[in-house]
């Protein structure tokens, strides 16, 4: 027997890319232009809110048929609140150097649309198990976009990946900076971030012309 | 069909039932981990008085600190002394690395105790002073080790929330290390200061007594964070030189 079944699978692969959150429900889009500079804090962004909407749509399922209607938006915000916090707080026990990198980051988790969105859209109307394969999917579906445009801010804005210089020494003029290359800083800037991620969405809606809109 | 949960008295009880669960899961987490994470602060700050000294696992590229789990005694073995200056009065005060300089700023001059820690290395003295600011975004600081000329020997800064790629650079290897060499004070002996300069004659740092770094492109108001904080808190401690040579 397989270890999902393939309505589980959906829910992990669907927003990978014909649902993914940013590209397609253009959601969270506020913090993948915030921190994708560097591919690292692209990465660590990315596992972070893995666990806080895995978690956190575990924890809005289970208490879906107690929480009062009237107040469920404030319960959300609180339960996402509580996470980030303690996410950060052990971090910061076990985990000292990466919470440096992340700290910056942790009110962009508590402000970040997809969690909230998955847990009014979905969490609130599905059991855990499948809230949780939800949360996996949608973050890693977000995470993806953020790895790629972290990749070529940061390969094209400072000639590194990962703080590893793959394009040459820019003062010493070395690799491709020998042949007159230089860093685009534009790209460093917040505005190509959004660039990035539109690119992104022409080339998946040129390949699928399902996602494409009827007008 | 009014739903149970629909109830206004069930949502204010939800609502203070909540508050009390999430608030115990937070103080809960909060005071256990609360050791360990005051452990990972000290640590943290013997790592960077050290990088700043020179004591590091650098080669090249990036800023590589002294393991966490080693820290400890390296910072036994080479800062020989720390003392505390509080209205022109030294004393020695074992734990002054602990001191917040945050607070301190804060406080009324008179009563403000600066701490510096003297070091040795290869057979060199010297002395770190840890400084504080504020960048674009939040705090920055770090530490500054400097010969008892007053020429930079080492510097380390830090951010809590600069533009990562841009201000956050400050703590980038390439840009600490452009203050090694510098000196604080100008030709005539008077406190100068070092000033993040854009646009200077001398991108590649190779004069080190014109008192100006390069600064990090895009970065301009943490650069001028960095060049105020090290003019406002360096200062204080010139007089401490000046003893120094006259004794």
């Amino acid at each position: 027997m397989a270890l999902l079944s393939k309505k589980d699978t959906k829910l992990i692969t669907d927003p990978l890319a014909d649902n993914n959150p940013i590209t397609i429900q253009v959601l969270g889009i506020c913090s993948a232009l915030a921190i994708t500079a560097q591919l690292k804090a692209s990465i660590v962004m990315a596992l972070s809110v893995m666990a806080v909407l895995a978690i956190g749509n575990v924890v809005i399922s289970l208490m879906r048929n107690i929480i009062p209607s009237k107040i469920r938006i404030i319960v959300q915000l609180v339960v996402v609140a509580a996470l980030v916090i303690i996410v950060d707080q052990v971090l910061k026990a076990f985990s000292y150097e990466l919470s440096k990198t992340l700290s910056v980051f942790v009110g962009l988790i508590i402000t970040n649309c997809i969690i909230m969105g998955r847990f009014e859209a979905f969490a609130l109307a599905n059991g855990p198990w499948r809230s949780f394969l939800d949360g996996i999917g949608n973050a890693a579906g977000y995470g993806l976009i953020l790895v790629i445009v972290g990749f070529f801010r940061e390969l094209l804005g400072s000639g590194t990946l990962l703080g590893f210089k793959v394009l040459g020494d820019p003062i010493e003029k070395t690799g491709l900076y020998a042949i007159g290359y230089e860093n685009n800083g534009f790209m460093l800037l917040s505005p190509m971030a959004l660039i990035v991620v539109g690119i992104i969405i022409w080339v998946q809606r040129s390949r699928n012309e399902a996602l494409v809109e009827d007008h | 069909m009014e739903n149970r949960t629909d109830k206004n008295s069930y949502t204010i009880i939800f609502a203070i039932v909540m508050v009390f669960v999430v608030g115990a899961v937070l103080a809960f987490t909060a005071s256990s981990l609360k050791p360990r994470i005051a452990e990972n602060q000290r640590i943290e700050k013997q790592q960077n008085i050290l990088y700043a000294m020179g004591v590091n696992d650098n080669t090249e590229g990036s800023a590589v600190f002294v393991a966490t789990d080693e820290a400890p005694e390296l910072f036994e073995k080479y800062i020989t002394k720390q003392i505390v200056i509080q209205d022109g009065e030294t004393s020695e005060d074992s734990e002054a690395y602990l001191i917040d300089i945050k607070k301190e700023k804060a406080a009324d001059p008179s009563k403000r105790r600066l701490p510096l820690f003297i070091g040795e290395k290869d057979g060199n003295k010297l002395y770190v002073i840890p400084i504080y600011g504020k960048g674009l975004w939040d705090a920055i600081w770090g530490y500054v080790s400097m010969d008892e000329n007053m020429v930079v020997q080492g510097a380390y800064f830090d951010h809590k929330g600069e533009t990562p790629g841009l201000g956050a650079n400050i703590k980038e290897r390439f840009f600490m290390d452009d203050f090694i060499g510098e000196h604080l004070l100008d030709a005539s002996g008077n406190f100068k200061g070092i000033t993040v300069a854009k646009g200077n004659a001398d991108p590649k740092n190779e004069d080190k007594t014109d008192n100006e770094v390069d600064a990090i492109a895009g970065a301009t108001i943490t650069g001028n964070g960095v060049t105020a904080m090290i003019k406002s808190d360096l200062k204080l401690y010139k007089p401490y030189f000046d003893n120094l040579k006259n004794n």
